[in-house]
C-alpha cells in the first residue's frame, strides 16, 4: 500500500517526521512500520518536547536505587527493603469513557510497579474535574471515582490518599493521575533491559484484543475496509486477570528465571519488545502468528497496536520455560513464546513464515525526534489590590463559604468508596496530610501523599513548580516521615503554543530548585501534553508523589487534636500573602495576582525543626497550613476529633483576613502540652524559626475570640453539606 | 487446632486472615480452590475478595467450585466453617446460608470502619465477647445488603440465629446506622447448628492497634480449644 500524506497526517506524525523516518530505514515503511514509529514517536512515548526540560530534574541520591526510565522509581529505606513507585496519567480515556478509563490508569501503575518485583502495598490519585456545574462534571465524578474503586478494591490493593479539586480549567478536559506504591526486596528487583542472545522473549497475561488501538491510526486504510471491526480507542480494564497476573508474576519472581521483564502499557506489543531489545542493546524477532489472539484474524498490524490490558512480556533464561510455563498455567493465564533475542539490533516481524516488518531499534528509540520548542518565560505578577478596597465581610461568614465549598468540603464520600484497609498495614488512612503504611512484618512504614497546585502554577509556574514540592515535603513531615523522594505527573497544555511550553519549562526549574535544595529526588514520572480543547489549554498541574518514612510506626503522627488543655503553636511567619488563595477565590473572585512566595531555607529549616520535636516526643498533633490559611488549618485539626478550639486574635493586626487566610508558606501548626511551651520556644529560637501561640484546646467549640463561636457538630456538617447538596 | 483457609482466584483477603490465625497460633494451611480434598480443620474460612472476578454474581462461581464439595461435607460434619465479606457471599451461595447478599442499598463500595453489635455469645465464635459487646469493625463491600424472606428472618429471631447487627455507638440499631441496607440491620449469621457464620465485617482487619484496634481478635481467640 502506497503511504499518501493523508495516512502519515492520521497516524499524527508531521511531515518532516516521516522524511527522517525514511532516511532512518533508507526505504519507505510499510503501513505496520508506520504505525510502530507513530506508537514511538508520539509524544507520550517518545516525550520528544519535554526531554530536554526533564533533564534538569535531580534524579540522584543516597537513597536512590533506580531514577526515571525503568518502569518505576526504587528507592531504599534500609534493612533490604526497596520501595518502588510511580506517578501516570490517564486523563484523555478518562474524559471519553470515566469509568474504564480510570481503572485501567490504576491496572497500568500498578503493572509498572510489580513489573519490577514489588509487592504493591498503596494506591493514591489526583483527581482534576471542571467546575461543579458544568453538564459534565458529576457524571465524570461518579465514573472516575467508580473506577478507580472498582479496580483497586477489586484487585486488593488499598487506595490510601489523594486529592480531588473542581476548577472550569477542566470542564473539556479532566485530569486523572494514578500514583501506585509497592515493596520489595532490594537485592530483588527487576528490570527491563534485555541480555543475552537467543533468549526466549515470552508473552503472558490476557489475550490480545482489538481494543486500545492508537486513536490515531484507527482511520488508516487498511481499517476502512474492514470498519465494522473497529472499536473504542480506550482500553477495558479487568482487575480480577491483573491480580491473577500479579500473583503469577512474583510468584514466578521468587526464583532466578526472569532475565528482564516489561509491561504492554502505551503502545503494547510494540514499546514493550523496543524498550527491552533498545536497553540491551540487542535485536528482537517476534513471530506475530504466536500471540496470544482474543478475536479472529488479527492483523500484525493490529497486534503490534493494541493496547489491551493486563499483559507482560518477559525474556526467560535458558531451560526455565517449562518451569515458568506451569506457574502461569496454574493461574490460568496464557503462557506463549513469541519470540527471540537477537544480535541484528533490529526489531524484526514475521507473520506466517513471512517477513512484515523490519526496524533497526534505535531508529524506534533513540534515534526518535528530540524538539526544543519554543518558551515564553510567565513574569510574575504584580500586586494590584488594596484589601481595604474590597467589600467588607465576616471571618465567621468567609470560614463558612470556603468550608462548605467544592474544593475545601470533606471528601470522605470518596475515601469510602474504597478499600482502605485490605492487606493490614495501613496505619493512617485518607483525609490526612499522608497515608502511613507499614511494611509488612517490620515496625517500619512509609508515608504517602499526593500534591497539586495549579492556580499557584498558572499565576507563576517557577514559584508554583517549587511550591508543591515543597506541600509534598511538609505533608510528610506532618505525620512525622522523613521525605525521601518523588514521582511527578507533568500535566500540561499543547507544547507547541510556547506560552504553555513555558509553563512546562519552568514548572520544572521551579521543581528542580526546591528537589535539589530539600534533597528530594524525583525518581520517576510521566508527562502528558496537549491537555485542553480548542486550543484552551488547562492550567499548567503538575502533580507530585511524595514519599518519606518513619522509623516506627507507633510513631505517626496526625492533625487531630488530642488533649483538652493543650495549645496550638503556629511554627513560621504570617505576612498574609492572599493573591491566589483560596479565600481571594471563594470569597471575592479574585483570580490575579502572584502566588505566595516560596523561601526554601526555611522550608527546610522548619520541617527539620519539626522532626527534631517530634523525635523528642513534645507534639500530639501536627498540620501543615496550606491552602486556606491558618484558620482552614485549624478547623481541620478541630473536624477531625471531637474538640474544639479557642483561637485568640492578636492584638495588633493590620488585617484580620490577611492573618487568618493567608496563605504563606512553610508553616505548621503543633499541638503541646502547655507545661512544655518554654521548651519547645526555646528550640525553635534556636533554630531561627518564628513562632507564636494562635489557640488553646477546648470542648465543643470552634472559636475566634471576639468573631466566631461555632459547635464542632455544625461545623462538620458545613463541611459536609456540599456533597450532600450536589 | 487446624485451620484452612480457601484461597479462589481473585481472594485478596486470604493473607491477612491467615495472619490473624497465626498470631493466635492456629496451624494455619492455605488450600487452593482447585485441590481436591482438604487438610485435616477444625476451622475452614472463606476469605474475602473478589472470587473469579465476582463475574456474574458475587460468590456465585466460588459457590460452585471443586473445593466447595469438600466444604460442605465438612460443614456437615460439624467443621466450623467462617465466611468473611466474599466468604459470607459465596456461603449464601453455596448454600450453607440462607438468604442473599444484594447490592448496597446506594449502589456503591462501602468502605469504612462502622460499628456492630454481638447479637448472642451463645456459640463457639462469640464466647468471649459480652452479649450486646459493641466492636468497632471495618466493612469493604458492594454487596452486603442481607436479605431473606419473613419465614428465614422468623427462623433466625427466634433462633438466636442473628449473630452481628450494625449499630451506632451506643448500640442503637435502626435505620441511620444501617450502612448498607440490610435488613434488620443483620451483619452477620449463623446455620442451624451454628457451626458456620457469615459475616460482612472484616475481623482480620481488628487484630491490631497499630493499625486499627483488637475488636476481633476474640473471635478468632474463642474457636481455639
Amino acid at each position: 500500500m502506497k503511504i499518501t500524506d493523508s495516512i502519515i497526517e492520521k497516524h499524527g506524525l508531521k511531515l518532516d517526521e516521516y522524511t527522517k523516518i525514511k532516511d532512518l530505514l533508507k526505504r519507505e515503511p510499510n503501513l505496520l512500520e508506520l504505525g510502530i514509529f507513530s506508537a514511538m514517536w508520539n509524544e507520550h512515548c517518545s516525550y520528544k518536547s519535554s526531554r530536554i526540560h526533564l533533564k534538569n530534574l535531580p534524579t540522584k541520591g543516597i537513597n536512590v536505587i533506580q531514577g526515571p526510565g525503568e518502569n518505576a522509581g526504587v528507592i531504599d529505606i534500609g534493612d533490604n527493603d526497596a520501595i518502588i513507585f510511580k506517578i501516570e496519567s490517564h486523563n484523555h480515556p478518562s474524559y471519553i469513557e470515566p469509568y474504564q478509563g480510570a481503572a485501567t490508569g490504576v491496572g497500568g501503575i500498578l503493572r509498572d510497579v510489580f513489573t519490577m518485583g514489588a509487592r504493591p502495598i498503596a494506591l493514591l490519585n489526583s483527581i482534576h474535574f471542571g467546575s461543579p456545574d458544568h453538564f459534565k462534571t458529576k457524571s465524570l465524578l461518579n465514573g472516575v471515582v467508580s473506577g478507580i474503586g472498582g479496580y483497586g478494591n477489586c484487585i486488593g490493593i488499598p487506595t490510601v490518599a489523594g486529592e480531588t479539586k473542581f476548577n472550569s480549567t477542566y470542564n473539556e478536559n479532566i485530569l486523572v493521575n494514578a500514583m501506585a506504591v509497592g515493596h520489595a526486596k532490594k537485592d530483588k528487583i527487576f528490570y527491563s533491559k534485555a541480555k543475552g542472545l537467543n533468549k526466549s522473549v515470552v508473552y503472558v497475561g490476557s489475550k490480545t484484543g482489538r481494543d486500545g488501538i492508537h486513536g490515531a491510526s484507527m482511520a488508516s486504510a487498511e481499517f476502512d475496509e474492514n470498519s465494522e471491526k473497529k472499536k473504542p480507542t480506550v482500553q477495558v480494564g479487568d482487575p480480577f486477570t491483573e491480580k491473577l497476573l500479579m500473583e503469577a508474576c512474583l510468584e514466578l519472581m521468587k526464583d532466578n528465571s526472569i532475565i528482564s521483564i516489561q509491561d504492554m502499557g502505551a503502545a503494547g506489543l510494540t514499546s514493550s519488545s523496543v524498550e527491552m531489545a533498545s536497553k540491551g542493546e540487542l535485536g528482537m524477532e517476534l513471530d506475530l502468528e504466536k500471540v496470544p489472539c482474543r478475536e479472529e484474524n488479527m492483523s500484525p498490524y493490529e497486534m503490534m497496536l493494541s493496547e489491551s490490558q493486563e499483559r507482560m512480556l518477559i525474556i526467560l533464561e535458558d531451560e526455565k520455560e517449562k518451569e515458568a510455563k506451569k506457574i502461569f498455567e496454574k493461574w490460568d493465564l496464557d503462557f506463549v513464546v513469541i519470540g527471540k533475542t537477537t544480535n541484528t539490533n533490529n526489531l524484526t516481524l514475521k507473520y506466517k513464515n513471512k517477513l512484515v516488518g523490519e526496524i533497526p531499534i534505535d531508529a524506534l528509540a533513540s534515534k526518535a525526534p528530540m524538539y526544543n520548542r519554543k518558551w515564553e518565560k510567565t513574569n510574575l505578577p504584580e500586586k494590584k489590590i488594596n484589601i481595604k478596597d474590597l467589600k467588607k465581610v465576616k471571618l465567621e461568614d468567609a470560614l463558612l463559604k470556603i468550608l462548605s465549598s467544592s474544593n475545601q468540603s470533606n471528601k470522605n464520600w470518596i475515601t469510602e468508596q474504597y478499600d482502605q484497609m485490605v492487606m493490614c498495614d495501613t496505619a493512617q488512612k485518607s483525609g490526612t496530610d499522608a497515608a502511613v503504611i507499614r511494611i509488612h512484618n517490620k515496625e517500619k512504614a512509609i508515608a504517602v501523599t499526593v500534591d497539586s497546585s495549579a492556580n499557584y502554577c498558572k499565576a507563576h509556574p517557577l514559584t508554583g513548580g517549587k511550591q508543591i514540592v515543597c506541600e509534598s515535603w511538609r505533608n510528610l513531615i506532618s505525620v512525622g516521615a522523613k521525605p525521601i523522594a518523588i514521582t511527578n505527573c507533568l500535566n500540561f497544555g499543547n507544547p507547541e503554543n510556547p506560552k504553555i511550553m513555558g509553563e512546562f519549562a519552568e514548572c520544572i526549574l521551579g521543581i528542580a530548585e526546591a528537589c535539589e535544595f530539600l534533597d528530594f529526588p524525583v525518581v520517576s514520572g510521566n508527562v502528558s501534553l496537549y491537555n485542553g480543547t480548542n486550543k484552551k489549554s488547562i492550567f499548567p498541574t503538575p502533580v507530585i508523589g511524595g514519599v518519606g518514612l518513619i522509623k516506627n510506626t507507633k510513631n505517626k503522627i496526625n492533625h487531630s487534636l488530642k488533649k483538652e488543655g493543650n495549645i496550638i503553636i503556629q511554627v513560621g511567619k504570617t505576612f498574609g500573602h492572599l493573591y491566589q488563595s483560596v479565600f481571594f477565590d471563594e470569597i471575592h473572585s479574585i483570580k490575579e495576582g502572584p502566588p505566595p512566595e516560596v523561601n526554601l531555607t526555611n522550608e527546610k529549616n522548619n520541617g527539620e525543626t519539626i522532626l527534631k520535636l517530634l523525635e523528642k516526643n513534645l507534639l500530639f498533633s501536627v498540620h501543615d497550613v496550606s491552602a486556606g490559611g491558618m484558620l482552614l488549618s485549624l478547623a481541620e485539626m478541630s473536624l477531625s476529633s471531637n474538640l474544639g478550639l479557642k483561637i485568640e486574635r492578636p492584638k495588633e493586626l493590620s488585617n484580620i483576613m490577611e492573618y487568618y487566610f493567608g496563605e504563606d508558606q512553610g508553616r505548621y501548626l503543633i499541638e503541646i502540652e502547655k507545661k512544655n511551651t518554654d521548651v519547645i520556644q526555646k528550640i525553635l529560637k534556636e533554630n531561627n524559626i518564628f513562632n507564636e501561640i494562635v489557640a488553646n484546646v477546648q470542648k465543643d467549640y470552634f472559636e475566634v475570640v471576639g468573631e466566631l463561636k461555632i459547635k464542632i457538630n455544625d461545623l462538620y456538617n458545613i463541611n459536609n453539606k456540599w456533597y450532600y447538596n450536589y | 487446632m487446624n485451620s484452612s483457609v480457601i484461597v479462589f482466584p481473585g481472594s485478596n483477603c486470604d493473607r491477612d486472615v491467615a495472619i490473624a490465625l497465626e498470631k493466635l497460633e492456629f496451624k494455619n494451611k492455605m488450600v487452593w480452590h482447585k485441590e481436591t480434598s482438604l487438610p485435616k480443620s477444625d476451622l475452614i474460612v472463606i476469605p474475602g475478595g473478589f472470587s473469579y472476578g465476582d463475574y456474574l454474581r458475587s460468590g456465585a462461581i466460588a459457590g460452585k467450585s471443586n473445593i466447595l464439595n469438600e466444604v460442605i461435607k465438612a460443614a456437615n460434619n460439624g467443621c466450623l466453617i467462617l465466611g468473611i465479606c466474599n466468604g459470607f457471599q459465596i456461603l449464601t451461595e453455596a448454600g450453607l446460608l440462607k438468604g442473599v447478599l444484594l447490592r448496597n442499598q446506594k449502589l456503591k463500595f462501602i468502605g469504612k470502619d462502622v460499628s456492630t453489635k454481638v447479637i448472642t455469645n451463645d456459640n463457639r465464635f462469640f464466647k468471649k465477647y459480652a452479649n450486646e459487646q459493641i466492636l468497632k469493625m471495618n466493612i469493604a463491600h458492594n454487596e452486603g445488603n442481607y436479605y431473606t424472606d419473613q419465614d428465614h428472618l422468623k427462623a433466625l429471631e427466634d433462633k438466636n440465629l442473628i449473630a452481628l447487627k450494625y449499630c451506632d455507638e451506643k448500640g442503637n440499631t435502626n435505620k441511620e446506622n444501617n450502612p448498607n441496607g440490610s435488613l434488620n440491620n443483620i451483619a452477620g449469621i449463623f446455620n442451624d447448628k451454628k457451626n458456620i457464620l457469615g459475616m460482612m465485617p472484616h475481623p482480620e482487619r481488628m487484630v491490631d492497634n497499630v493499625i486499627s484496634n483488637r475488636d476481633g481478635v476474640n473471635l478468632f481467640s474463642s474457636l481455639l480449644n
